[in-house]
């Protein structure tokens, strides 16, 4: 009775009550997108002690490399497109999703997920290159900062792509029923707070980073 | 104004030609300003001191078109919790990023000509080493 009940407000989401003062329970899928937007901003507030790390040890080279010589714009600039192609695309996907439609659901997540690797490869050579040139986490606190903040990031990349593979795998198995979803709507929050996260990244620690 | 209304939580599944528009006007206004971002920090046209400043205000616009047309953040009587949380999390971001800056800069301006001269040992072992070679 309850999913019956989840599945009309889902279809009819403009008759949930506005608030819960008035209507009693929320419905779940308001409860569970606000829970998951919790643990975004806490996730947001981890990446501030990261930036703060980032922002105090930016010239603590040691002597070693600056980012100035360690950067590419061009790299940074194909990956930031990259991303925010990848966030609309997903942006996209979860109108498939409230409009049931398959196909154009399978387009954009394989879109999504296409981008999203494309993102993460650039910054895995990126890295690879910078170890190769002696650039690496041990040699000053500039570059361990650099890494624990960019890495993170591609961490979270990293995890964001694995989620979609499997929620790809969900809906091919279970169509859009309403648990499938409530996840798509929070991989949907969690994808777009990573471009969110990607902004502040690419401002301040590559395109504040090359100036002198 | 009854548009709102309809925004019970950020990304709830909607349909419709006008939603596809949304993102598609997110999009357009996040290429330009990242555009601008890239222009800013490479052109020698503007005053260079106020450069990074003009990066923060580029990046701080772009995280709001993000939260508006992505993530359908509005300030309608549906998304109070939600703006109320965001509005303590950038608090608490604001405080450890500004509060680590001030106090690990002052930390740095408070350390006594005493201090510095230990990391003279450094420099000259290194100026050393450059010179043996």
């Amino acid at each position: 009775m309850n999913i019956a009940a989840a599945v009309e407000i889902g279809h009819l989401a403009h008759e949930a009550p506005s608030s819960a003062a008035e209507g009693g329970h929320a419905p779940k899928e308001i409860i569970v997108g606000y829970g998951f937007w919790i643990f975004l901003l806490s996730d947001i507030v981890m990446f501030a002690a990261l930036f703060a790390a980032y922002a105090v040890l930016v010239h603590a080279t040691a002597g070693g490399p600056v980012g100035d010589q360690l950067f590419s714009q061009l790299t940074v600039a194909i990956e930031t497109a990259c991303l925010l192609a990848s966030s609309y695309t997903c942006g996209l996907m979860s109108l498939a999703v409230g409009a049931r439609r398959r196909g154009a659901f399978y387009l954009t997540a394989m879109i999504t997920f296409a981008l999203g690797a494309a993102f993460l490869a650039l910054e895995v050579s990126e890295f690879a290159e910078m170890i190769e040139r002696g650039a690496t986490p041990q040699r000053s606190a500039f570059l361990s900062a650099f890494f624990a903040l960019v890495g993170c990031h591609g961490l979270h990349v990293g995890v964001g792509l694995v989620w979609l593979a499997v929620m790809v795998a969900q809906v091919a198995v279970k169509s859009f029923r309403p648990s499938v979803v409530r996840r798509l709507q929070c991989f949907s929050l969690f994808w777009h707070a990573l471009d969110i996260i990607w902004v502040a990244l690419f401002s301040v620690v590559y395109l504040m980073g090359v100036r002198p | 104004m009854s548009a709102t209304h309809h925004e019970s939580a950020p990304v709830l599944a909607q349909e419709g030609p006008s939603h596809w528009l949304v993102y598609t006007t997110g999009l357009f206004l996040a290429v330009i300003l990242t555009a601008t971002s890239f222009w800013v920090a490479n052109t020698s046209l503007l005053w260079a001191p106020g450069i990074p400043l003009g990066l923060a205000v580029l990046a701080i616009a772009q995280m709001g078109v993000h939260l508006v047309f992505f993530l359908h953040m509005t300030s309608g009587p549906d998304n109070t919790n939600h703006a109320l949380a965001l509005a303590f999390g950038v608090l608490v971001v604001f405080m450890v990023v500004a509060g680590s800056l001030w106090i690990m800069g002052d930390l740095n301006a408070g350390m006594t000509p005493g201090d510095r001269a230990h990391e003279h040992p450094d420099a000259s072992l290194s100026g050393h080493g450059t010179g043996r070679h």
